[in-house]
C-alpha cells in the first residue's frame, strides 16, 4: 500500500489515507472534492496517519472521520472545537484537523468556534460551508442567504447570515483562509497553507450541496461568471480579478473600490497590495461580502486573507506546568493529601 | 477578678453576620484552632447567593456554624449554644435556632435605626431592649466602636478599619475557648503579608477581642471542651471540595495519567477548579470553558487522548452536560463527571444544599445509558469516593458521575487522613497492536466486557469512533437492527457487571440485632450516624447503611435489606433513593424527606424513627 521513501521512511499515498467503508455522502456531492484533496494534502505533507486525528461534529460534512484512515471521532452537534481542545491538551503532539460545516460550527457550535479561535490552539480547521442544511435535509442554515426559501420558510428566511470569515477575524483567528471544492488546486494549496500555519487555522470551504442547494456557490465555481466574481489573493501582490486581470481594487480612504486596469487611468501600481500580516486589511476583506448578482459588487476573496501566528494556548498552557514545576518542585503526594497544617491525637 | 473554667462535652457556635462582615473566615479560623485542641467537629457554612446583598438585610445573612466536642461529632449541631450576631439581621435570622438559656453575643452597633428597619423590627422595636432576648446570656459588645478606637493610630481608611471587627469577635472567642492566638497570627501573615498596615490592623484588633474577654468584668467564665476519643494519628482539617481535589489528584498518581479538568464555573462546583489550578506542578491540566458543555467536551477530548479526563459541576451544568457524556458512554471512554449538588430546580438555590439530582444523574440522558454513580457521604470521604469513581471509570472503560453536595462541599471535619503508600495503584491497560497483523478491533470485549483503550498517537492502532450506534467489535457505524439490541444490552450489562468489582455493602452502625434499617446516601451520612447513636442509646433496635454505589448497587443489597423489618430511607430530596431501591428490589421503604435547602437535624430524624418504631 505504501512506497518506501529510500531514507528508511513510509510515505503513504493517497488512497493510504481512505477507509474500507463506503463513502455514503449523496452522488455529486461537493465534500467528495474535499475529501480527495486533504487525502492527497495528506500524502504530500507525509504525515503519520498513527499521529493524525480527524474530530467532528454532526452533519453531512461530520461524516468525514469515518474516511480517513487515521485516528478520529465524530462526536456531537457543534461540539467538535471543545472535544478538539481537549484532545490537543492531552497530546500536543498530535495533527489534528476538526471538519464542521455551517450549521455545526456556526450556529449549533457557534459559541465554541469563537472560542477555539480566540485561545489559538495549533487545530486545522475546515468548515464546509453549502449554505443549507443538508442531513436534516434542507432548511436554511446561518449562512443561506435572506429570503432564502426552504421547508422550514416557506415565505422566504428573515434572518441576515452570519460572515463567517468576519466572524473568526472578530475571534481573532490567526489563519483566516477561504477556498471552494470545485478548484482542487486552490484548495489544496489552501491545505498546504493552513497546515503549516502553528495556532488555529479556519478554511471556509465553498461546497455544493447538488440535492438542497445546488448552484450556490456557481457565481464563484462557473468558469464565465469565476473570473468576475472571485478575487485571488497572493500575499505582497495587488489584488488583481476579472477576465485576464482588467479589474482591480484600490483604496478609496479607507474604503476599497473597484478601478478598471484596461482605461489608462489606472494601474497595478495603484492598486491594494496584500499583506496577509495585517489585521487591518484582513477586517476589510472579509468584508467583501456581497452578492455577487449585485451591480458593483466586490468580488469575493478566495486565498489566505490573514496568517500571523501568535501564542497557541497549548504553548501557554504546557510552559505554566513547567514553570509550576521548577519553582514549587515536582508534586509530592504525600504532601498534597496532608496538607498546610496537620496535628497528632496521641 | 477570679475567672473560672467550665468545661463542656459538645458546644455548637453560629457565627452570623452581614455578607461583607467576614463571618466565613472567622468561622474557619475559629475551626482551625478548635481541631488544634483534638476536639472532633464539623461545620456548615451557610451564604447567600448574592456576593454583596444589600447590607443589612435579612437576606444579606452569612452564617456559619460549628459543632465541637469531646465526643464523636456527626453534625454541625441542630441548635447553637452560642450565637454571634453582627447585626440586627443576623439576630433575627438566627435566634429561632438558639438552644433555651444560650449564649448571644452581638455587636450593639449593628443595631441602630437603619439596620433595625433593614430587618424588618417593627418601628421603635429594639430586641436589645425589649424582652426578645429575656432568659439568655446576653452579652451586649460595640465592637464596630472597640474597632475604631483601638485603630486611631491606622493609617487605613474608615471602611477598612471596620473590616477588622470580625478579628474583634476572634479574638475574644480565642479568649473564651482559651485559644492560642498563634493560628489567626500565622493566617494573618500569610494573607496579608503584601500589605503591613492591614496586617498590624488586623492583629491589633484580633488581640483587643482577646483582651478585651480577659479584662473586662461582665466575663467571668471559660469554656474548655477536652479532646475527642479520636483515633491516634496525624489529622488535618479538610472541606469536601478540597478533599475531591486531592483525591482526584491522587488518582491520577496511582493510574499513571495526567489530570485533565475542564469546568466552568458554578456555585458549589467553583472551588474544585480553583483548587486544581493551583496544583499545576502535579501536572494538572485545568481548562476553564466557555460554558458547560465545552467543559465537558474538553474532558472528553482529553479522555479519547488518554488523560485521567474530569468535569465538574452542579444540577443545571449536568442537565447541559447530559448529551456529551452519552457520547462518553457509547463512545465507552473514561471519564468522571462530578455533580456537587444544589437546590434545584433551575437556577433553584444556588448556595444552598440538596440531594436532588440522584435521578437526573441516573437517568438523565437520551437513550438507554447506564453510567455509574457513586456519592460522596462526608468531607472526608471525598476523597476516597474520588479515587472509586476514577478507578471504576479507567478499568471499566466508562463515565462514571460522582456526586457530592453543597453541605459536604463546604463543610469541614478532622481527617486522619492516609498515606500516599497505603492507596492500592490503579491499573490502567491499554490497546496493544495485534502481534498477527490482523487488525485492531476498538470494541472487542473482554471478560468483563470492556473494550480497550487506544489513544490517537499509538502506532497501528487508528480507529475511528462516533456517536452512531456500532458494530459490535469493529465499531463500524451500523443501523442492524438486531445490532442496536445487542449492544444496548451489552452497554447495560457491563455497568452491571462492575458490581462485581466493589465492596460488599456493610451495616456502618447500629443495634445488633437491629429490626429497622436507616438507609442513606450522600451527605446524610453525619445526622443518620448521630441519630443511631442516640437512638440506640436509649435502647431502639435500629441500624445504620450507607451507600457510596448507587449504580450498580452492591451484589448483597437485596438481601442486606430482606433482613430488616422496616427501611427508612431520608432524602434531602422528594424520595429519589426510595424509588431506585422500590424498583430495584421491590422493597417497601418509608421515606423521610427534608426540601428545604438545609440539612435535616438530629432532632427531626430522631422524632421521625420514633414514631415509625411506634406506629
Amino acid at each position: 500500500m505504501s512506497t518506501n521513501n529510500g531514507n528508511g521512511t513510509v510515505k503513504l499515498r493517497a488512497k493510504d489515507f481512505a477507509t474500507d467503508q463506503d463513502v455514503r455522502w449523496c452522488p455529486g456531492c461537493g465534500d467528495y472534492s474535499i475529501l480527495k484533496q486533504v487525502q492527497s494534502v495528506m500524502a504530500e505533507l507525509g504525515l503519520n496517519k498513527d499521529e493524525v486525528a480527524v474530530i467532528s461534529g454532526i452533519g453531512c460534512s461530520s461524516r468525514f472521520p469515518y474516511y480517513m484512515e487515521t485516528y478520529g471521532m465524530h462526536s456531537i452537534h457543534g461540539r467538535a472545537p471543545a472535544i478538539a481542545s481537549g484532545l490537543k491538551l492531552a497530546n500536543p503532539d498530535l495533527d489534528i484537523w476538526m471538519i464542521t460545516g455551517d450549521g455545526d460550527g456556526l450556529s449549533i457550535g457557534g459559541n465554541h468556534l469563537i472560542h477555539i479561535c480566540r485561545r489559538n490552539f495549533d487545530i486545522n480547521i475546515l468548515l464546509f460551508n453549502n449554505q443549507i442544511y443538508g442531513l436534516t435535509k434542507g432548511q436554511y442554515s446561518p449562512t443561506s442567504e435572506i429570503n432564502k426559501k426552504t421547508k422550514s420558510t416557506p415565505m422566504g428566511s428573515i434572518d441576515h447570515p452570519i460572515n463567517p470569515l468576519a466572524l473568526v477575524a472578530g475571534a481573532d483567528a490567526s489563519f483566516i483562509a477561504r477556498s471552494m471544492d470545485r478548484d482542487p488546486k486552490h484548495l489544496k494549496t489552501m491545505l498546504h497553507r493552513s497546515h503549516g500555519h502553528k495556532g488555529t487555522s479556519f478554511v471556509e470551504i465553498y461546497q455544493n450541496c447538488n440535492i438542497f442547494n445546488d448552484g450556490a456557490f456557481f457565481a464563484f465555481t462557473d468558469k464565465a461568471t469565476k473570473p468576475m466574481n472571485c478575487l485571488f489573493l497572493e500575499h505582497d501582490q495587488p489584488l488583481v480579478f476579472g477576465e485576464n486581470g482588467n479589474k482591480g481594487i484600490k483604496m478609496d480612504g479607507l474604503r476599497p473600490m473597484v478601478v478598471d486596469l484596461n482605461t489608462g487611468d489606472f494601474t497595478t501600481d495603484d492598486l491594494w497590495i496584500h499583506d496577509e500580516r495585517d489585521v487591518f486589511k484582513a477586517m476589510l476583506l472579509t468584508r467583501f461580502f456581497e452578492d455577487p448578482r449585485e451591480e458593483g459588487a466586490l468580488p469575493r476573496p478566495f486565498g489566505v486573507i490573514y496568517a500571523k501566528e501568535r501564542a497557541t494556548y497549548e504553548d501557554g498552557m504546557f510552559n505554566q506546568l513547567d514553570e509550576a514545576r521548577v519553582t514549587k518542585g515536582d508534586g509530592n503526594l504525600d504532601a498534597l493529601i496532608a496538607g498546610p497544617q496537620t496535628w497528632e491525637i496521641s | 477578678m477570679q475567672k473560672t473554667t467550665e468545661i463542656r462535652e459538645e458546644i455548637t457556635i453560629k457565627f452570623a453576620g452581614d455578607s461583607g462582615d467576614g463571618m466565613q473566615l472567622t468561622g474557619s479560623l475559629f475551626t482551625s484552632s478548635t481541631a488544634l485542641t483534638g476536639s472532633d467537629l464539623a461545620t456548615f457554612p451557610d451564604f447567600p447567593a448574592e456576593i454583596r446583598a444589600p447590607a443589612g438585610t435579612l437576606a444579606g445573612v452569612s452564617g456559619f456554624q460549628l459543632n465541637f466536642g469531646s465526643k464523636h461529632i456527626y453534625t454541625p449541631g441542630d441548635k447553637y449554644d452560642v450565637l454571634v450576631a453582627m447585626n440586627a439581621a443576623a439576630l433575627k435570622t438566627n435566634l429561632f435556632h438558639l438552644k433555651k438559656g444560650g449564649t448571644v453575643i452581638v455587636n450593639v452597633d449593628g443595631f441602630d435605626g437603619k439596620n433595625l428597619r433593614l430587618a424588618k423590627y417593627e418601628d421603635g422595636a429594639n430586641p436589645l431592649e425589649d424582652d426578645t432576648l429575656a432568659g439568655l446570656d446576653v452579652y451586649k459588645i460595640s465592637i464596630t466602636k472597640l474597632t475604631r478606637e483601638g485603630l486611631k493610630e491606622s493609617p487605613l481608611g474608615m471602611k477598612e478599619k471596620d473590616r477588622c471587627k470580625n478579628m474583634f469577635v476572634l479574638g475574644f472567642l480565642f479568649w473564651r475557648y482559651g485559644r492560642d492566638l498563634q493560628v489567626a497570627i500565622d493566617f494573618l501573615n500569610e494573607k496579608f503579608s503584601k500589605k503591613p498596615d492591614v496586617y498590624d490592623a488586623n492583629l491589633t484588633i484580633l488581640k483587643a477581642g482577646y483582651h478585651y474577654g480577659e479584662t473586662t468584668e461582665t466575663f467571668t467564665t471559660k469554656y474548655d471542651v477536652a479532646p475527642a476519643p479520636l483515633e491516634k494519628g496525624t489529622y488535618r482539617s479538610i472541606m469536601g471540595n478540597n478533599a475531591l481535589v486531592i483525591g482526584l489528584i491522587t488518582a491520577s498518581r496511582k493510574a499513571g495519567l495526567p489530570l485533565f479538568y475542564g469546568s466552568y464555573p458554578i456555585t458549589p462546583a467553583s472551588d474544585i477548579l480553583h483548587g486544581l489550578s493551583s496544583y499545576k506542578n502535579y501536572g494538572v491540566k485545568t481548562f476553564q470553558a466557555e460554558d458547560e458543555i465545552a467543559a465537558v467536551c474538553s474532558a472528553l477530548g482529553a479522555a479519547y487522548g488518554g488523560n485521567l479526563a474530569v468535569t465538574g459541576t452542579s444540577g443545571p451544568g449536568l442537565a447541559l452536560k447530559g448529551e456529551a457524556i452519552g457520547l462518553a458512554m457509547i463512545l465507552e471512554l473514561p471519564m468522571v463527571i462530578c455533580n456537587i449538588q444544589r437546590g434545584g430546580p433551575s437556577t433553584g438555590l444556588p448556595t444552598k444544599t440538596e440531594q436532588s439530582d440522584l435521578l437526573q444523574s441516573v437517568y438523565g440522558r437520551n437513550g438507554e445509558c447506564p453510567i455509574p454513580v457513586v456519592a460522596a457521604s462526608s468531607p472526608s470521604d471525598c476523597f476516597f469516593t474520588a479515587i472509586e469513581a476514577c478507578r471504576i471509570a479507567l478499568q471499566h472503560m466508562t463515565p462514571v458521575l460522582f456526586l457530592s453536595d453543597g453541605y459536604i462541599a463546604n463543610g469541614a471535619e478532622p481527617w486522619k487522613f492516609p498515606k500516599a503508600d497505603d492507596i492500592p495503584e490503579i491499573i490502567v491497560n491499554f490497546a496493544k497492536p495485534k502481534e498477527d497483523g490482523e487488525q485492531f478491533l476498538p470494541y472487542e470485549r473482554d471478560e468483563n466486557l470492556v473494550r480497550q483503550w487506544a489513544l490517537p498517537g499509538m502506532e497501528g492502532l487508528a480507529h475511528r469512533i462516533g456517536g452512531l450506534e456500532k458494530e459490535a467489535n469493529t465499531g463500524n457505524v451500523s443501523y442492524d437492527p438486531a445490532n442496536h439490541e445487542y449492544m444496548t444490552k451489552v452497554r447495560q450489562a457491563k455497568v452491571n457487571k462492575i458490581a462485581n468489582f466493589i465492596p460488599e455493602q456493610q451495616i456502618d452502625s447500629g443495634a445488633e440485632d437491629a429490626n429497622v434499617l436507616i438507609l442513606g446516601w450522600g451527605s446524610t451520612y453525619g445526622v443518620i450516624k448521630a441519630t443511631v447513636r442516640e437512638l440506640n442509646k436509649a435502647g431502639k433496635k435500629v441500624a445504620h447503611a450507607h451507600l457510596r454505589h448507587i449504580v450498580p448497587f452492591p451484589n448483597n443489597l437485596g438481601d442486606l435489606l430482606n433482613a430488616y423489618d422496616k427501611i427508612i430511607i431520608p432524602e434531602i430530596n422528594n424520595g429519589q433513593l426510595c424509588k431506585l431501591i422500590r424498583d430495584s428490589y421491590l422493597t417497601e421503604v418509608v421515606q423521610y424527606n427534608k426540601i428545604q435547602g438545609i440539612p435535616i437535624t438530629q432532632m427531626e430524624l430522631v422524632d421521625f424513627v420514633n414514631q415509625v418504631l411506634e406506629s
